[in-house]
Order: structure tokens, then C-alpha cells, then sequence
């Protein structure tokens, strides 16, 4: 632990430090454009130049190591000026554009020229001038404003693992180039993060806000089950963008470019009104006369003819209501699980992503089992990444071979391979054996077979034998893909006694022993199989393929219009809050709920959001606890049976296209274009 | 999934010759295992030459490929050093040092001699493809200034009626003595030497000792 003296005052660090970090420990600023936390050190900018004893000359006190007995001086004429030098420097080429910059007032180079710099350059000549580079719809370019900090290059080629950004010439001739080529990953939008001046921005959201005029709702992203922590900016109604927040155990200040550049689908094909479906057609309605059809409807129905889904983005609250809507109706047909997916709701440690997100760096082999994390959850994957980096990590993995950003050894294509592993057969199976913290991810795409549940127990077994489940480790994860799924398990949206699930509600819609289906914000299933008789109920926020087959549509809000509470894969229960009111008539889905069982059933006793919190607090303590994750008790899951010999197939498709929000979105249509991974088959909605 | 080729057009092609690989396995073989990335320099020359003396887009990704690395990665050291060439060169490519010593003994009317009469400006082909111009560094022959680098070789205690001539017999495919023009020998004294001009006589004690350590060193 070497001591040094910071500015006259005495501090003792860890070893391995540097100067930098050293001094933010003690609490004094230094300015950095190249440095980042997260990222390898370049120490190119020159801008952290520190004055250090015996040293003739400042040094870039983010590369220098801490040594005993430093005497590093931050506050001196030398430093000050040699600030004020790299700054000019760095202004030199640097166009004068602030006032039409997007990154103007959020820009690092902004504001430190203004903490640090001097008020005149001393620059007479040409301007350099850098052609503007193509890196895809997310990413925008303005070239000329970079200052060669190569943080972008850093972030592509360690956290995002593309090596598609390079800096290429020399010089001052420097360029950041991808050649031409949109840079191919889910996580390119934090490129325009990490980069401190306004080269790097986000295209979509060019030109349409400056940032000091947007207010600010930190929220909870729903489009994958990670459970992001976003800030959601908006202007008056319009959600302008989202933005990552800092969370070290979830997704630390990263986020996937699905969670940040829909937000203009939420916009679009929106529901704000509801509809009523008269002589074969969808027509505007008022809240009463929806009312009023359902209640006609459904009277007289008994509640072993009634059914509710619930989508992947509800939040636990409506979700909640439902299930006591159902209860009061006497329907024990519910189900969360809109894929099909065979979890077992009775044993929370067997649907949870156990490890926590943070708990896969402790790791030391990784057993991915039907599962593409780099599509289904891009944080989760960039945590195996990071883990990768810091050397030791073996993964294998059982299904459809993927480009993981890491070297994977490909086991098998179907549950055979997994069952010889859970007989000990394999070179895989000696490293599980081992390792001493293995852990096995296993993905929808092996649940949502016909034979999930055998699967799943085979899972559990693979866990068992390798001794994964011990006190001080679980390493049995289930990766989910949406991020309403384990709040629906934890709060028992799943078929009471005697009750049907999604097959069962499907098969029993076709053949007529359905008769109303009340979809909560459910657009994933196959509508085709409801029969032409089945009366369907949809409540959500886009008009998707869950509308276009309803027959009384009830307009719900979006994730960013409604404060509710999200449990993500790992069971973390989270907040997201309201940013923007939802469009027109639309209302919170807990509330139309709460309208609509007293029109036909019985009132439900909840009043207001604090009540209904309380409500779901008692049916499990789980939501009681924010932001925690409490060890899931471990249980007899899944149900041994025979498996099908056919190889996994995926769980997302396409991953720019999951969900009503996305398929909504120009952006993301463009991304997916872009990739090669074509317009959606089916009608998105989005076509008129 | 991954980028593997920045090519606008897809009809170029190149991959190495059986000797080059072969060339290029030497280099490679000099690097420890999974630190073959090294030997890219090497490789990108060996290209360079096998292409013409210019390293196409295609040259690039294929020694990327030789070597596992990321194309990009490639395209960075190949714009990064001056002595690739990104763009087509004629079959002679002449480099004028423009450094200090050479610009003081006249290299400016060196450049300006091969512009005047190729008529092409620096960088450029000229319209047979036989020859492109360019300044460059320092090439550490000062004291033969001013000098040229054509391929290969060096040009060196140049005039511009010299380089004029040079170019014409380059032209008609003559064979051009390399090194001085002048006729001195490699950078020692015009006139011959002016130092050390008493020979020790054979058979003496020094000169005994000079073969002797002249092999062991």
C-alpha cells in the first residue's frame, strides 16, 4: 500500500493504481479526455499532466503507476499552464460548433475548455477538415471534432469485442474510420457515450433537443430481462432519448442498442383510444362502451371459459391486477409465460439467473446452454466478455453456434450433448469438474420446446453433478428474454389449479372452450390458432399483432409512461418511473384494471399505486426488498422426461425486431436492414 | 457476423504466391505462438512486392487473414507507415530525399526535374505506368546528397541532368549503374582518399592483426 502526498496532504492507496485514480481518491479533480475507467489506458490527450517531485517535466498522471513516497502536485503555475497548453492544442483543429453540436452542454472538451483552457487561441492558420465516416444508422460522424482520444477504438475492441473501429494514417492526418462499414454490434450505441467531444453522436436523435431543455426520469429498461437502469429524457410528451445509468452489478454504464435507440417506435402505431370491433371492424370507442362490450360478453361466462395472458413487458402491477381480476372472474387460466417456456414457478432458485450479472466475473467456466446472450441479454454478454479478458474463463456451449465476442467451444447442437454431460462424458465435463465456480446458462430456446420441463431438470441435474448449487455459489442461471417474465412467476401468473397455460389456452381457443382471451400487452403468440368465436380482449400500448386480432382494444401505456416495478433475470426488483404521460385516452394499465373489474366483477380493493404495491408484497416479500437480490431457495424442478433428439433452435431471431416497441421503430428497422436481417416476415403493423 | 473485408470491390483478389508463403512463414516463425501478429510488417512488404509495389485492399485483408488479425488492424499499420503504398505506383518508383542536406545540395530541382518531365505531380502515375514520383525522409545517405531511392536502389550524388538521363535509359529499359554517379567509390572523398593514404606494407604486424580480428568480429 504505497503512501504519497497529494497536494500537501497525505493518502495511502492500493497497489497497481495510477496517479489519476490516486488522486480522485483524494478527492482532486483531474481533467482527462482519453482516460476511462472502464476502458485500457492510452494516455495520448496529454490533458491529466500532473506535477510530480523530482520529475523534470509534468507527467500523464493516468499512466503513471503510484510509487511510495510520490509527491504529486496538482495545483502548481507548471500544471496549470500545461493545461492550458494541451488545450490549446486540442482546439487547434477543433471546429467552433458548439452552438449546433449535439454534444453542446453534455460535452467534456465544453466544459473543460472552460475550467481549464484559455479564453484565445493563439492559432492563425487552417482549420484541418475530416470527411465524415459512414458507422451506421446509430452511429453519426462529425470528424472534424475529433481530437484522437481513441476511446471509441478502445471501447469496440475491449468491451464490445468488434475489432471494426481503427485509427487509421498518422498525425495529425489521424482518422477514426470502420471503413465505411456500420459497426456490427449490439452495443455501438455507447460509443457516442465514451467519446468526449461531439464527434461521435446519436443519429437519430441529431438535431431534435438540446440536453439542458429535456427533463430527466431515471427509469428501468424493459426491452431485454437485464433490467438496464436508463435515463429517460423527454420534452413535453415525446421520450427524445434513453440514456444508461450507472448500476455496477447490472449493466455498469453500458447499454444495449435496443434498450437506447427504440424509443422513437414509442411513438409510433400507437394506441390511444380504445376500440371496439363492430361487423367484422375495428372501431374508435369510448372507455364506457369498451366497457360496456366486455361486460356484455362476458356475462354469463364461466370462469373456466375465460383466459389471460400477460406480455413480456408488463409491469408486476398490472400484471398483479389481473391475476385478482381472473381470481374474481373464478378463471384459473393465466399465463406469464407467453412462449411457452416450461418453468417451474414453484422454485424461484429454478427461473432465476442465479450468479447475478456482477456474480459472472467470479466465474471460471460458463456451460451455455440454448442460449445467444449476445442477442438475448448484450450486457450479460459483455460480462462473459469482460470475465474472458481477465483471463481463465472457459466456455462451452450446447446449440446454434454464435459469434460471441469470445471463444466458445461448441459442444452439441441438442439436449443429447447436454445429457452426456450429465453423465460426466466430454472434455467439457472434466472442465466443469474442474472448475471451482462453474455455472451453465440456460436459454429460452431450450424451454420453450415441447420437452422444456425434461430439459430443464436435465439442467438442474448438470447443475447438481458439477456442484454449482453450493452456500457461497449458485451457478444455475436461467437467461430470460423478457423482462416482465419473472415478476409474472414471482407474483404466480401461471394456470391456478386445474387451470390451462399458453398451449392449453391456444388448443382450448381454436376449439371453441375459450371464449374470451384477455391479453395484457401478449403479442407473441401465434394469433392464427384463436378461433374465429374466441372473444379477445387486448390491452396495450402498440398496435401490433395482438390488436389487429382483438375485439375490444384497451389503450395501456408504455414502459416510459407508467411507474411500475420490474424483477429482472437475476430477480432484482426494480422501479421504472413515469416519464411522459401516455398518448390520448391510453392509461395506466393498472388502472383500466382497477376500472374495468368494476364493471364486471367485483371491485378491486386496491385504490392507488401504494396499496397495490402492498398487495403484491404480501402474495410474495420478494417485491418488498428494491434493488436486492436474495438467494432463491433451490428445489426438485423441471420433470424428468424423454427428449427430443432435434437441435435447439433461438430464442430472438432477429434482435433488432422482439417486441412491439422495436418492431415500431424506424431505427431499429434500419439496423436490422443494415445487418441483413430483413424486414420482419409477419406484418408488424408499422405497414398501415 | 463479422466484418472480414472492407473491399468496395469484390472482383479484386489476391492471396499470397507458394514462395511468399512461404517467405512469409519465416517471418512468422520468429514471433512465439499467438504472437504472430508481429510479423505484419514483414508480411505487408512481401505483399506490397508481390502486388506491384502497392498494397491493395485485397493484399491487406489477405494478410490479415494469414496472420488471424482483424482486417482493421491491418489497414492501421498500412496507413500508419509511409512506405506503403495505398494507391498504384508506376513499375519505377522514384523517391526524392527531401531532408536537410539533401534540400541544401538541391533536391527541390531533383523533384522538380522528374515532374517537369514525366509531367505528373507528386504521388501521381505517369500515363505509361513506368514511373511515380515522391518525396520522402531522410533515406541516410547524406553524404552522397542529394540522392534518390528508385525501387530498390539508391541514385545518389545526383544532378538534375543526371536524374534526366537516368529516367530516359529507365525508360528505354537500359541498365543503370546503382550507388554514386559521380564515380566515387560508395561515400568516400571525390578525387579518392584523402586520409589514410600511407598503406601499412604487407607482411607488417598490423596488418596481420587486422585479418586476424577482421574474421572473429
Amino acid at each position: 500500500m504505497p503512501k504519497l502526498t497529494i497536494d500537501g496532504r497525505e493518502i495511502e492507496v492500493a497497489d497497481g493504481l495510477t496517479v489519476l485514480q490516486a488522486c480522485e481518491l483524494a478527492g482532486v479533480e483531474i481533467p482527462r479526455f482519453c482516460y476511462h475507467e472502464r476502458l485500457s489506458v492510452a494516455g495520448n490527450c496529454r490533458m491529466c499532466l500532473v506535477e510530480m517531485e523530482r520529475s523534470p517535466k509534468p507527467v500523464a498522471s493516468c499512466a503513471m503507476p503510484v510509487g511510495e513516497g510520490m509527491v504529486i502536485r496538482t495545483d502548481t503555475p507548471l500544471v496549470e499552464k500545461a493545461r492550458k497548453g494541451v488545450m490549446e492544442f486540442l482546439l487547434i483543429n477543433h471546429p467552433l460548433d458548439c452552438p449546433i453540436c449535439d454534444q453542446g452542454g453534455e460535452c467534456d472538451l465544453q466544459d473543460q475548455a472552460m475550467a481549464y483552457g484559455s479564453d484565445r487561441g493563439r492559432f492563425e492558420e487552417n482549420k484541418r477538415a475530416v470527411k465524415e465516416k459512414y458507422m451506421g444508422p446509430l452511429i453519426k460522424t462529425i470528424m472534424t471534432r475529433c481530437i484522437h482520444c481513441t476511446r471509441c477504438v478502445r471501447f469496440a475492441t475491449e468491451v464490445a469485442g468488434v475489432e471494426e473501429i481503427g485509427a487509421l494514417g498518422r498525425g495529425e492526418h489521424l482518422e477514426i474510420s470502420t471503413l465505411e462499414q456500420a459497426i456490427n454490434s449490439e452495443l455501438s450505441g455507447n460509443l457516442a457515450d465514451v467519446c468526449p467531444v461531439g464527434a461521435l453522436t446519436s443519429r437519430p436523435y441529431a438535431f431534435t433537443a438540446r440536453s439542458w431543455e429535456l427533463r430527466k426520469t431515471n427509469s428501468v429498461d424493459t426491452l431485454d430481462a437485464v433490467g438496464s437502469n436508463i435515463r429517460i429524457d423527454s420534452r413535453g410528451r415525446e421520450v427524445m432519448r434513453v440514456l444508461p445509468r450507472l448500476h455496477e452489478d447490472v449493466n455498469e454504464e453500458w447499454l444495449a442498442d435496443k434498450s437506447r435507440y427504440s424509443c422513437d417506435g414509442l411513438g409510433r402505431q400507437r394506441l390511444d383510444r380504445p376500440y371496439v370491433r363492430r361487423d367484422g371492424k375495428l372501431r374508435e370507442a369510448s372507455w364506457e362502451e369498451a366497457f360496456g362490450a366486455i361486460r356484455e360478453r362476458l356475462s354469463g361466462v364461466s370462469g373456466d371459459k375465460i383466459a389471460a395472458l400477460a406480455g413480456d413487458q408488463c409491469d408486476a402491477e398490472s400484471m398483479m391486477a389481473l391475476k385478482d381480476l381472473m381470481t374474481s372472474l373464478k378463471s384459473p387460466n393465466l399465463d406469464c409465460r407467453q412462449d411457452g417456456a416450461k418453468l417451474d414457478p414453484n422454485h424461484r432458485g429454478g427461473y432465476l439467473f442465479n450468479t447475478g450479472i456482477a456474480g459472472i466475473e467470479q466465474a471460471d467456466a460458463i456451460l451455455l446452454v440454448a442460449a445467444n446472450p449476445r442477442w438475448e441479454a448484450p450486457l450479460i454478454n459483455a460480462r462473459i466478455r469482460k470475465r474472458f479478458l481477465s483471463g481463465g474463463l472457459e466456455v462451452g456451449a450446447i446449440g446454434v453456434p454464435k459469434d460471441l465476442s469470445y471463444p466458445v467451444a461448441q459442444l452439441g447442437a441438442g439436449p443429447d450433448t447436454l445429457a452426456e454431460l450429465a453423465a460426466g462424458k466430454g472434455d467439457f465435463a472434466k472442465v466443469l469438474k474442474g472448475a471451482e465456480r462453474p455455472m451453465i446458462v440456460l436459454g429460452m430456446a431450450g424451454l420453450t420446446r415441447p420437452d422444456g420441463a425434461a430439459v430443464l431438470a436435465l439442467a438442474r441435474q448438470v447443475a447438481e453433478k458439477f456442484n454449482m448449487v453450493r452456500d457461497s455459489w449458485n451457478g444455475f442461471n436461467v437467461l430470460h428474454t423478457a423482462a416482465a417474465r419473472v415478476a409474472g412467476l414471482d407474483l404466480g401468473f401461471v394456470p391456478g389449479s386445474g387451470g390451462r397455460d399458453v398451449e392449453g389456452i391456444l388448443d382450448g381457443a381454436a376449439k371453441g372452450e375459450i371464449e374470451a382471451l384477455y391479453l395484457l400487452g401478449a403479442d407473441e403468440i401465434d394469433m392464427s390458432r384463436l378461433g374465429g368465436e374466441t372473444f379477445v380482449i387486448y390491452q396495450g400500448h402498440h398496435g401490433d399483432s395482438g390488436a389487429h386480432r382483438a375485439d375490444v382494444i384497451l389503450p395501456g401505456a408504455a414502459y416510459t409512461e407508467k411507474n411500475g416495478t420490474y424483477t429482472n433475470t437475476e430477480g432484482r426488483v426494480q422501479l421504472g418511473r413515469l416519464a411522459a404521460f401516455p398518448p390520448g385516452e391510453a392509461r395506466e394499465d393498472w388502472t383500466i384494471l382497477r376500472a374495468l373489474s368494476e364493471v364486471v366483477g367485483t371491485r378491486l380493493p386496491y385504490d392507488n399505486l401504494g396499496e397495490l404495491r402492498q398487495r403484491l408484497i404480501e402474495v410474495n416479500a420478494v417485491f418488498a426488498a428494491l434493488d436486492t437480490l436474495e438467494p432463491a431457495a433451490w428445489g426438485d424442478f423441471g420433470a424428468a422426461g424423454k427428449l427430443d433428439a432435434a437441435p435447439f433452435g433461438v430464442a430472438v431471431e432477429n434482435y433488432y425486431m422482439t417486441d412491439p416497441i422495436s418492431r415500431a421503430s424506424e431505427t431499429m428497422a434500419k439496423c436490422a436492414a443494415e445487418l441483413g436481417l430483413g424486414p420482419q416476415a409477419k406484418a408488424t403493423g408499422t405497414d398501415g | 457476423m463479422k466484418i472480414t473485408s472492407y473491399r468496395r470491390d469484390p472482383s479484386q483478389e489476391f492471396s499470397f504466391t507458394p514462395e511468399n508463403l512461404k517467405k512469409a512463414k519465416v517471418f512468422m516463425a520468429r514471433y512465439p505462438d499467438g504472437r504472430q501478429a508481429s510479423a505484419v510488417i514483414s508480411l505487408l512488404y512481401i505483399a506490397q512486392a508481390q502486388n506491384g509495389g502497392w498494397v491493395s485492399p485485397a493484399a491487406i485483408e489477405h494478410v490479415a487473414e494469414v496472420l488471424d488479425m482483424a482486417p482493421v488492424r491491418v489497414h492501421e499499420v498500412s496507413t500508419f507507415y509511409t512506405m506503403f503504398n495505398l494507391k498504384p505506383v508506376g513499375k519505377h518508383l522514384i523517391q526524392v530525399c527531401r531532408t536537410t542536406p539533401c534540400w541544401l545540395r538541391g533536391a527541390a530541382d531533383l523533384t522538380r526535374t522528374c515532374q517537369d518531365k514525366l509531367g505528373v505531380g507528386l504521388k501521381e502515375m505517369s500515363e505509361d505506368g513506368l514511373f511515380t514520383v515522391m518525396e520522402v525522409e531522410c533515406l541516410g545517405a547524406c553524404a552522397n546528397a542529394p540522392m534518390v531511392q528508385i525501387n530498390d536502389d539508391y541514385y545518389e550524388d545526383l544532378t538534375p541532368e543526371r536524374l534526366s538521363e537516368i529516367i530516359d535509359d529507365l525508360r528505354d529499359g537500359k541498365e543503370v549503374p546503382v550507388g554514386p554517379q559521380t564515380g566515387r567509390q560508395g561515400s568516400a572523398p571525390e578525387g579518392g582518399p584523402a586520409t589514410l593514404t600511407d598503406v601499412p606494407p604487407s607482411g607488417s604486424k598490423r596488418a596481420k592483426e587486422d585479418t586476424g580480428t577482421g574474421k572473429g568480429a
